[in-house]
């Protein structure tokens, strides 16, 4: 595959992610803290989300497990899951954590374990997209391309 | 625990017309207990083409925060996330006012109930702003610094 059409692919990806709402304009934020001085920043923070979140979810499944769950505990952790994922653009996985959030306030289990899987299904959902993305664009720099930036107005 | 950790970025081009009006230095401090959100804050800061240098730092918890102070450090900026470990974003405002601390300090929240953020600002912030921090949030709280002067 040539470069422009690599790149035209790109672009067309990219546009479906904040179309499908995996993506919203805190992503954009980020390409624009990247430069020279700092080629990888979007990976890297990417990667660091992907990878503490992994512990999260690993802890907030233990918590809900427990005996007498403590909803308190679960309510942090999916606080704070909100926040990173808001931090790095990742939409869906944000709103998801609104959502269980208001159930751990009502203390309701059920819906709570409803809701950490949700959570984590988007979380699969947008490190696959990810992926997806850093690999295209690998291909890209690989084939002597430059990444197009993204045009918030095209969609 | 982490201990705070400092970088200095030269925040802008010498050549620029507005180089003799320009500060020579932006201090910065990032107080939040996550990795990612200290990472991109502290980038958005350091990115800010206010001053000849921008120097961030960060502190990982309240007591952190207070612990940084109290060894003679000082900032023109302090954003405080709300929930921290140890000692909690209010609870480092209403000591760092108590110690005379004069900073803008900012309060950084994910959390949407208007009864919690306005006690937050009763403990002495300046402002509270909704997370996620952008370019123009932080671009913002300069200019609003500035005006002070």
């Amino acid at each position: 595959m040539e470069v422009g059409q690599m790149q035209r692919r790109l672009v067309e990806f990219t546009k479906s992610l904040f179309v499908e709402g995996f993506l919203d304009g805190q992503f954009l934020q980020l390409q624009q803290l990247q430069d020279d001085s700092n080629p990888d920043f979007v990976v890297e923070v990417v990667s660091l989300f992907f990878q503490d979140s992994e512990k999260l979810l690993n802890d907030l499944t233990s918590a809900l497990e427990q005996q007498d769950v403590d909803f308190k505990k679960v309510d942090a952790h999916v606080h704070q899951l909100k926040g990173s994922s808001s931090s790095i653009g990742a939409q869906r996985v944000k709103n998801a954590c609104v959502v269980f959030r208001s159930f751990c306030e009502e203390q309701n289990l059920q819906e709570c374990m409803r809701c950490l899987q949700l959570v984590k299904q988007e979380f699969y959902l947008a490190k696959n997209k990810f992926e997806t993305l850093f690999t295209m664009e690998q291909q890209i720099v690989a084939a002597g391309g430059s990444i197009p930036a993204t045009e918030i107005t095209s969609f | 625990m982490v201990s705070p950790s400092m970088r200095i970025d030269e925040g802008c081009d010498l050549d620029s017309d507005n180089s003799v009006l320009m500060r020579e230095k932006l201090a910065v401090l990032i107080v939040d207990d996550d990795a990612v959100v200290r990472k991109v804050h502290e980038k958005l800061a350091s990115q800010l083409k206010v001053a000849k240098q921008v120097q961030t730092e960060t502190a990982t918890n309240g007591k952190e925060a207070l612990d940084l102070h109290l060894s003679g450090s000082s900032f023109d900026i302090i954003l405080m996330e709300m929930d921290l470990p140890i000692m909690d974003g209010p609870e480092v405002t209403k000591e760092l006012r108590a110690m005379g601390v004069k900073s803008m300090i900012v309060g950084v929240t994910s959390r949407d109930s208007q009864v919690e953020k306005t006690a937050f600002m009763v403990a002495g912030l300046d402002e509270c702003l909704e997370k996620p921090l952008t370019a123009d949030k932080i671009s913002s709280l300069v200019e609003t610094l500035e005006k002070k002067k």
